[in-house]
């Protein structure tokens, strides 16, 4: 089979120096490893190269894929009142989830992929890939509601101005992910913050929430559908059930404390990930499964999510024992169970281009994470959610901690090498 | 505890350099190398914080109408305000030419040319502007001063971590110093909103 599709790849090879061949090339290094290695000074030879790094972020993510498809639709029917059981409708949730998440994830890669064919073609480079990670983030960090062109015109914007300026993949300063989804934060707020967006499917007919009719797609299921005897999607328009309000735990937090939150959704449901939220975070027992993985296979720091966590744990007591408002009484704990910060620990902060690249520059960088993403979170009452601003912030210092790290270890240095000669 | 406030919001939340876009040519000129523009925001911070107080003095003493001449003054604000800050960018010249010359011969021009720096002047009119008494304008000096002082640095260390990449040359330099500003605003914004004044009171 390997050597067909081998075979297959060599029948294919369009001439080379055309954008075809940088496309060309790009799926046939991702298949096979190129026989090319390095012939000029000394390097250690390894199997693994960036794709196939990249390629195990993107594995540590299915989880978070999986349970956010299904999550979207549990969510839409939860809201509606029906199949409020987390397995009843097994199958219309999950195949209202992956029509949701199918067109946002093929524009996503065709939008990204695209720009970065053609500026490799441009700098005569093979493609770099870069995007495959910040592809299969994307996805999972906007709300599944999000119009697909507002989605085209953050990931230009992230890939052209965020990373081809710089020179390409690894030359980014700040994580492209997460530029593309601040860019719909501050361009079009409406429909990335606020309560209401983070269910999908509901739309408001004079004056009351309804969902919306189902599309094409799905009156292409239910036809399948019917003929096993299943249960179908109909025609929507059925009424959000009684004392609906879509609001997110963070958003409850910040009007009344804990209790407010926990008279809505219960401590397990915001644990196991069953409540309204970004499409891939909101499982915080299968973000750590990813992030284990990552650690176990050495991509990503330990040391960033330690002092991460670390940093967050030490504001949490902050504002326990200062408590001026209700979400300050929140104890610590919780702030794990409620919005993206484990996804964005695990996930985001460890990026390998944008953080700090020394070990001790790693924990200054993490734990400052952890401690401003909580003071944006908490105190800060223009933004529901911290995690994604404070490692935007924090990246742009990450290069200023090397240095101060580098400069330190070389005055050091300096010094004990004075001391013993 | 309000001084605790102003510092506080001047230097990150209401950052001179990256929420005002004020003090922007030495902010641009400057930051090639860490080591210059540390200490060309070391100066920022000794300017900004002596003249915001100086010129609170000047402004309440000498050109009110409560002064010793009796009548309205404040047209002179912005001749004395300059000259105050000259002043001071004198003093500084003086010592970093003395205690430093290898800083003083890499910042050249620039150094004098903090007199004309928008923020520091912006500084001492915002001071005027907002009413602040004399502690709160030691605390917004020196908190500005801070602000631009983390700005400056921080994009150094960018700048020289972006000279080993493959930058298209025809952003190298000044173009990339651009963008590179507004992405690190569109970080600072995260900041923007918090008011630590009314924290503070809702305790």
């Amino acid at each position: 089979m390997k050597q067909t599709l081998l075979n297959l790849f060599q029948r294919l090879e369009p001439k080379k120096g055309t954008v075809l061949h940088t496309a060309y090339d790009a799926f046939f290094t991702f298949a096979f490893t190129p026989n090319e290695v390095t012939s000029r000074g000394v390097h250690i030879r390894d199997g693994i190269d960036l794709k196939r790094t990249m390629v195990q972020v993107v594995v540590a993510l299915q989880l978070c894929y999986l349970f956010g498809t299904y999550n979207i639709g549990h969510q839409h029917y939860v809201a509606l009142g029906e199949y409020t059981n987390f397995f009843a409708g097994f199958h219309l949730k999950l195949v209202y989830g992956f029509i949701k998440l199918l067109p946002i994830w093929v524009v996503t890669h065709v939008v990204g992929l695209g720009i970065e064919f053609y500026y490799a073609y441009k700098k005569g480079h093979a493609v770099e890939e870069g995007f495959l990670v910040s592809g299969a983030l994307i996805p999972l960090i906007m709300p599944p509601d999000i119009p697909l062109w507002i989605l085209t015109v953050s990931i230009v914007f992230a890939v052209i101005i965020g990373k081809e300026a710089f020179g390409g993949t690894g030359m980014n300063i700040l994580n492209i992910a997460l530029l593309a989804r601040v860019f719909v934060f501050f361009a079009y707020p409406t429909y990335i913050s606020g309560d209401d967006v983070w269910i999908s499917g509901l739309e408001k007919v004079d004056g009351q929430v309804v969902s919306e009719s189902y599309g094409w797609a799905y009156g292409l299921f239910d036809g399948i559908f019917k003929s096993f005897g299943w249960a179908t999607f109909g025609s929507g328009g059925v009424p959000v059930v009684d004392g609906y309000t879509g609001a997110t735990p963070l958003a409850l937090a910040y009007q009344g404390g804990w209790s407010n939150v926990t008279s809505v959704y219960s401590v397990s449901d915001m644990w196991w990930g069953n409540i309204p939220g970004s499409i891939g975070e909101t499982s915080k027992p299968l973000v750590i499964v990813g992030a284990l993985f990552l650690i176990y296979i050495g991509i990503a720091s330990w040391r960033i999510m330690v002092s991460m966590v670390l940093g967050m744990i030490t504001m949490g007591l902050l504002f326990n024992a200062w408590g001026a408002t209700p979400f300050m009484e929140v104890p610590w704990y919780y702030h794990f169970h409620m919005g993206s910060f484990l996804f964005a620990m695990a996930f985001m902060a460890t990026d390998p281009v944008t953080a700090a690249s020394t070990n001790r520059g790693k924990w200054i960088y993490g734990f400052f994470i952890g401690f401003v993403g909580l003071i944006v979170r908490v105190l800060n009452p223009a933004y529901p959610e911290g995690w994604m601003l404070a490692i935007l912030f924090m990246n742009v210092f990450a290069p200023l901690i090397d240095h101060m790290v580098l400069q330190g270890n070389i005055s050091r240095r300096l010094k004990r090498a004075k001391a013993t000669a | 505890m309000e001084a605790i406030n102003i510092f506080i919001k001047s230097a990150f939340i209401e950052n001179m350099v990256l929420a005002y876009f004020l003090g922007m040519c030495s902010y641009l000129a400057v930051s090639k190398t860490v080591k210059t523009a540390f200490g060309l925001g070391m100066a920022v911070i000794f300017v900004i914080g002596i003249t915001i107080p100086i010129n609170w003095v000047i402004n309440e003493y000498l050109l009110s109408e409560t002064g010793p001449f009796g009548v309205d003054l404040t047209f002179l604000r912005f001749i004395l305000f300059i000259a105050t800050i000259a002043a001071m960018v004198q003093l500084v010249e003086m010592v970093v030419e003395k205690f430093s010359p290898s800083l003083y011969n890499a910042l050249g021009i620039f150094l004098p040319l903090i007199t004309v720096n928008c923020a520091i002047l912006g500084g001492s009119l915002f001071m005027v502007a907002r009413e602040y008494n004399f502690g709160e304008s030691v605390a917004y000096g020196l908190g500005s001063g801070f602000g631009w002082f983390l700005a400056v640095v921080a994009i150094a260390a960018i700048r020289e971590k972006i000279k080993y990449s493959n930058v298209p040359p025809a952003l190298r330099g000044l173009g990339m110093a651009f963008i590179l500003t507004g992405l690190m605003g569109i970080a600072f914004m995260s900041l923007m909103g918090i008011d630590p004044a009314a924290l503070m009171s809702a305790k």
